[in-house]
């Protein structure tokens, strides 16, 4: 089964959830699709090894052969190549490596290289099986490294998929295909904005999904009385408290301090088996 | 006319809190938010929408299923996996690269413009203000990003502002590149939580790789006042200024509740002294920013 933990706004509770659910488990699989900011690791210190490098296939044009016949940038919706008078000028990170630019050249002047815009990684012998993707600094291409992740997901053990913020690419791109979703969002009127977004997203997908409020008692009820009113499943409820607050400064995950949480995600993790599995989900 | 830009790489520090409060402290400014597919300034600043513009983002491909014969050449050819088993576009993996339509031998795809999102021009109590939403699931955000900073700056030209306070999105990728490229600095809101530190340490890095000159702040520093120094050293060491530390408050959330900026809910005297707070950090970013 594979479990997404997202949000509309950044900051919630998202890798918290994440890692103190992953961590509640046995044998779950963690994967850190919030590549342009991992976090993950930083709760769970392990040694990460590196798997693979991410790459996107970038146009290379050989001189010799181009006649400057301007079919390449004429063809490319990325902008990536511009013909001049004398030289063809090729802007790696416009480049979506669709690989047009090759097949429209009409003297086969263009081949592919390589270009790395990010790494995959992997703990070896950990607690958890964790994967991480990373975006280079600098790189616009943000879900093709979520994409290489979601690969190494092993469809017959739980994932959960930690997912970027937002309501873009990125997040469509992690969240896609998933099981069962988990909205985690604070109560206050940003999150609840920002979780109406998500909402969204989901009724697009179709993904069946539930919320975690998170610091459910530092702002008002209106995200509490819009789920109650939907029928959104509140899956379940984390007040502020400067001593999670404290941990979660310091990287270290409050089910590892706090043992009576372990029971708390469990429970979740077992509502949400059910709620992903019910034939007749009420309209979401 | 100066550029400014709040990010923060970690979502959630308060940069929309600040960069609200900014917007109540310029007087001369136009506001642009850019976290177009989050955006929550509206929330405190209640625009007064001015103009409506139709965002196009990406183009899609379009299949004829009347001129299809189901050769599936364009499945084979397409490298985002946008073409189903039945031969249909799937318009979250499209990324309009038109490949499909060169290779149909039928010539029965068009690339078609899609509506991705809406850009608005619109008047606050602080000033002016583009702002936009991206419609869900949409790939060009950096598009839009650009997109709602070309009107911001056609705001600034057309109201004589001297300044654009634009509020950035979390993380480092396309958005985050759109909302800094060509600004004159960035205001970095981090807080001193491991997460924090990482992720300032590498939006940072992204500024840096593109030549901005950045100044932090300290949100919530009273949290964890041993990664506040760390924060403090590694920006001394790397020749960044800190222009402030804001303590842990509620009143951030309650100003949010009755939409106001923090200096505007100044009801008693702690959020007299919070709000005292913003404001210099506001001088120190106006000095160094001139």
């Amino acid at each position: 089964m594979k479990i997404a933990i997202a949000s509309g706004k950044g900051g919630t509770g998202k890798t918290t959830v994440a890692v103190n659910l992953a961590l509640s488990l046995k044998n779950a699989q963690l994967f850190d699709c919030d590549v342009e900011e991992p976090n993950c690791n930083l709760f769970l210190g392990y040694d990460l090894e590196k798997v693979e490098d991410v790459n996107v296939p970038t146009p290379v044009v050989d001189k010799n052969k181009c006649d400057l016949c301007g079919k390449c940038s004429e063809f490319c919706q990325f902008n990536a190549l511009a013909v001049l008078p004398e030289d063809v000028m090729i802007f790696p990170t416009l480049c979506h490596g669709c690989g047009g630019c090759t097949i429209v050249c009409p003297n086969e002047a263009i081949s592919e290289v390589d270009r790395k815009v990010g790494v995959i990684e992997g703990s070896v012998n950990e607690e958890l099986v964790f994967y991480r993707g990373l975006l280079d600094i600098g790189e616009p291409m943000t879900s093709l490294v979520i994409k290489a992740l979601q690969e190494h997901i092993d469809k017959n053990a739980t994932a959960i998929i930690d997912a970027p913020p937002g309501t873009a690419c990125p997040v469509i791109a992690s969240v896609k295909n998933v099981d069962y979703c988990i909205l985690v969002t604070e109560s206050t009127p940003f999150g609840f904005h920002d979780l109406k977004l998500a909402l969204d997203v989901m009724k697009i997908l179709g993904i069946p999904f539930g919320v975690v409020i998170n610091r459910c008692d530092i702002g008002d009820n209106r995200v509490e009385d819009h789920c109650i009113k939907e029928g959104i499943p509140i899956l379940m409820k984390i007040p502020y408290d400067r001593e999670i607050a404290k941990l979660y400064s310091q990287g270290i995950p409050f089910v590892n301090e706090m043992p009576e949480w372990k029971d708390k995600f469990l429970r979740l993790f077992r509502d949400v088996t059910l709620l992903s599995k019910m034939k007749d989900r009420p309209e979401q | 006319m100066k550029q400014l830009t709040i990010i923060s790489g970690k979502g959630g520090t308060g940069k929309t809190t600040i960069a609200a409060a900014f917007a109540s402290l310029a007087e001369n400014a136009v506001i642009a938010d850019c976290d177009v597919d989050a955006a929550d300034m509206h929330l405190i600043l209640n625009p007064e929408i001015i103009e409506t513009i139709d965002f196009y983002g990406l183009k899609e491909a379009y299949i004829d299923s009347s001129l299809c014969i189901q050769c599936g050449l364009c499945k084979e050819n397409c490298r985002f996996d946008a073409i189903t088993d039945d031969i249909k576009v799937d318009s979250f993996e499209c990324e309009g690269c038109g490949v499909c339509a060169h290779i149909c031998p039928e010539g029965a795809i068009t690339l078609v413009e899609r509506k991705a999102g809406e850009a608005y021009l619109s008047e606050t109590r602080f000033g002016p203000m583009a702002h936009a939403k991206l419609s869900v699931g949409e790939e060009a955000s950096g598009k839009l990003v650009a997109f709602v900073r070309e009107k911001a700056r056609d705001l600034a030209d057309r109201y004589d502002k001297e300044l654009i306070i634009i509020d950035g999105p979390p993380g480092t990728g396309c958005s985050v590149i759109a909302s800094i490229t060509g600004v004159d600095m960035v205001a970095v809101v981090t807080e001193p939580s491991v997460s924090g530190i990482h992720d300032l340490e590498r939006v940072l890095s992204v500024a840096g790789h593109f030549n901005i000159p950045a100044v932090v702040c300290i949100n919530r520093y009273d949290i964890n006042e041993e990664n506040t120094r760390f924060i403090e050293d590694y920006c001394r060491d790397n020749g960044i200024d800190v222009v402030g530390k804001i303590p842990f408050s509620r009143i951030p959330t309650e100003a949010m509740i009755q939409e106001k900026t923090v200096m505007e809910y100044s009801g008693n005297e702690l959020s007299g002294e919070f709000s005292e707070k913003l404001n210099d950090i506001w001088e120190s970013v106006m000095k160094s920013l001139n």
